[in-house]
């Protein structure tokens, strides 16, 4: 489908997350993202990439406003997500999105029952029926791949891999549009981590939801995402179709990640050639400054506009 | 290719257990390998298949209750399941280099890492203070640490993780061994840092003539590091070969499963092949193959027979009993095969 007849579910504007830490004269403030403008169509997935410590985390809870972004904007189907807190916008925006943590150990409450866990969304919703509830939490952990049983143990009995099903079985119950799913894959070994790939991916199918997949593994990222957004340090520099990223990549710190992504293959990985990103000698950004600018159609990146001419003439034959 | 006679270290039928509550932990049961002099083997497998395991009691660092049961670990004339505290001393760190998950632990929180980088040289190569500082400072280089001049006087907890680590390898490079082992050395580092690492531990595998043991569960990792590869299940070696014989003609299905699960840039709609199931319980391990329980391809003899090697090559190995003559012709999963064929047109 061209772009341009999707419908946009999510757009993000000039977002910012500036944390202060310390008091008084140690007082810094940490500019975790800065200048972060993407969108998301509806049921695709949208897929952010970038090392750690770069704002991913913080862009996903910037997002769904478990943090209070200090400027930018947020529209979910339209609406502005940021500015004051009020009862009637929280309740638009848990019943529209929600988050899949990275970690599946610590996000589940250890005294809680894999039945209370999964079902809370929706007595926060206020469904009170026990048989209800029963039933819904049945259906869910049947789609997560576990059975009625499970559902009065407790988080400590599962393994990695079940415990990040319940996770997802939490999130998915409510039936957000929206689903933020934070490294969902990252703690779990490599056999489990299929499972769990291949799960959102039928989740994805059966209810036509978006999602945000936040992961370092560009591999897996580039397997699961329609589309794929690049952070380096607080930026978004660089978004695009999956294919079109991996096979054209502009911004030279995409250029340097996709070079360093180890391959399964002993042929290529010896002739490997690793880009390096300095950003010092890779712009001049001392007269003009740099934007998010749509370089080829659906293709964006984060550059000057002298940068930009250059980009474009660079794969001029594309035109 | 390495020949007979340079081989540096030979693990030979090596049974480790633990006591614990839930019984006696049976995490090595009968792993063989051979490194030679100046090439790198990987050990792959899942987590919990004995892989720590195998290269702590190397270094003889198991914990205290660690038993080991039967094997040998044949390292310059000495049987090191044999030899005491004192003779560890003067092997490890020195001539036999450590770079584990854990960065934390490896580092004295309270000594500045410069000093902690030139003790060693000072200690090891029998450099003057100036020199090693100077070393030092280079290493840190070497390693990715931006402005060392100035990170030389600070203490670990300054450092991010991924720091740390790097000052772990810079310190297990310092003192010049002659076997670095490293345990999923760069699995908490961003890929750009990764690679840098892999390379420098390449250039002085070169120029030294280094033997390395390298334990990941990153496959790219291995494509890039491994002469050989070992993979482990269930607390054995199933296959063993040449790293091309390994990632273009895998025989054991648990090593095709492992091949498959994940994609690489080039996977697109095919759904992955997930491994169903859950590792074996090791205070009861499985009789016969092992992985017959989620292996969709095991024969009735797989749960009553554990299997032979089977040879494949001069260098390749693998324990299954697909390979038995009598076995029915078996190809790898189609999606595997098409895989390997699109990696072989692109190399
Ligand atoms: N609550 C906070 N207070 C202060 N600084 C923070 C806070 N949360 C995040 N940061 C800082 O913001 C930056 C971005 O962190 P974030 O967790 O978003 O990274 P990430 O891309 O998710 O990394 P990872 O891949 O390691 O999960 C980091 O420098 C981090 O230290
Ligand atoms: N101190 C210990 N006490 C009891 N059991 C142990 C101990 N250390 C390891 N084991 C068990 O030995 C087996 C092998 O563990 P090992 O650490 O070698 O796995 P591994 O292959 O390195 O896995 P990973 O990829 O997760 O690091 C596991 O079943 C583990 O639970
Ligand atoms: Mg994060
Ligand atoms: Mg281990």
């Amino acid at each position: 489908m061209a772009n341009e007849e999707r419908k946009k579910i999510l757009e993000v504007e000039h977002l910012a997350m500036h944390f202060s830490t310390g008091r008084g004269k140690k007082k810094s403030v940490v500019k975790a993202i800065n200048d972060v403008s993407f969108h998301v169509y509806e049921s695709e997935t949208f897929g952010l990439v970038g090392e750690s410590g770069c704002g991913k985390t913080t862009t996903g809870r910037a997002l769904i406003r478990l943090y209070n972004p200090t400027s930018g904007s947020v529209k979910f189907d339209g609406r502005e997500l940021t500015g004051p807190m009020t009862n009637d916008l929280r309740k638009y925006i848990t019943s529209n999105m929600g988050m899949i943590f990275q970690d599946p150990i610590d996000s589940l409450n250890p005294r809680f029952t894999i039945r209370e866990i999964i079902s809370e969304g929706l007595k926060i919703r206020g469904i009170k029926d026990e048989k209800e509830l029963d039933d819904r939490v049945y259906e869910m952990l049947d789609k997560v791949g576990l059975t009625k049983e499970h559902a009065t143990r407790y988080p400590h009995e599962f393994s990695g891999g079940q415990r990040q099903r319940i996770g997802i079985a939490r999130t998915i119950i409510t039936r957000p549009r929206l689903v933020i799913a934070d490294e969902p894959v990252s703690a779990l070994d490599v056999s489990i981590q299929a499972q769990v790939i291949n799960l959102l991916n039928e989740l994805k199918e059966e209810m036509g939801l978006t999602i945000i997949f936040i992961a370092h593994d560009l591999s897996v990222v580039k397997y699961f995402s329609d589309r794929i957004g690049v952070m380096y340090y607080g930026k978004l520099v660089e978004v695009a179709d999956s294919e079109e990223l991996y096979k054209h990549p502009i911004h030279p710190y995409t250029r340097a990640l996709l070079s360093a992504v180890p391959q399964p293959n002993p042929l290529t990985e010896r002739k490997r050639v690793r880009l390096v990103y300095e950003p010092e000698k890779a712009h001049d950004y001392s007269k003009e400054q740099p934007q998010m600018t749509e370089v080829f159609p659906g293709h964006f990146v984060y550059a000057s506009p002298s940068e930009v001419e250059a980009y474009r003439k660079e794969f001029a034959d594309r035109l | 290719m390495a020949e007979k006679n340079d081989i540096i270290l030979e693990v030979k039928d090596l049974h480790v257990s633990f006591k614990s509550y839930a019984g006696y932990v049976r995490a090595v049961r009968g792993v063989n390998f051979t490194l030679h002099k100046g090439e790198t083997i990987a050990i792959v497998g899942e987590s919990g298949s004995g892989k720590s395991v195998s290269v702590k009691t190397i270094m003889g660092i198991l914990s205290k209750n660690a038993v080991i049961d039967s094997g040998e670990v044949l390292y310059d004339g000495m049987d090191l399941t044999k030899v005491d505290e004192k003779v560890f001393h003067t092997l490890r760190g020195k001539r036999i280099g450590l770079i584990f998950q854990d960065p934390l632990s490896a580092l004295n929180p309270i000594m500045k890492i410069g000093k902690q980088i030139t003790e060693v040289l000072i200690l090891e190569q029998k450099m003057n203070k100036e020199d090693a500082k100077k070393k030092a400072i280079e290493l840190m280089r070497a390693v990715g640490i931006p402005q060392p001049e100035v990170r030389f006087d600070q203490y670990p907890f300054q450092f991010s993780g991924g720091m740390r680590q790097r000052i772990v390898i810079a310190i297990a490079l310092a003192s010049d061994p002659e076997i670095l082992i490293c345990d999923e050395p760069t699995t908490a580092l961003d890929v750009t840092v990764q690679s840098r690492i892999l390379e420098l531990i390449n250039k002085i595998k070169e120029e030294r003539n280094l033997s390395v043991i390298f334990i990941t569960h990153d496959l790219g990792v291995v494509a890039n590091m491994a002469d050989r590869v070992y993979v482990m299940y269930a607390g054995k070696v199933v296959e063993f070969g040449e790293s091309e014989e390994i990632f273009f003609e895998p025989a054991h299905p648990y090593t095709w499963a492992l091949l498959s699960s994940m994609p690489d840039l080039e996977t697109k709609d095919e759904k992955l092949m997930a491994i169903p199931g859950t590792p074996p319980n090791m205070v009861y391990p499985p009789k016969g193959d092992a992985f017959a329980a989620r292996n969709q391809y095991a024969m009735q003899i797989d749960f009553e027979e554990e299997p032979p090697f089977f040879k494949i090559s001069d260098t390749h190995y693998a324990a299954t009993w697909l390979l038995h003559p009598d076995a029915p012709e078996t190809p790898m999963p189609e999606q595997l095969s098409q895989r390997i064929k699109r990696m072989k047109e692109e190399g």
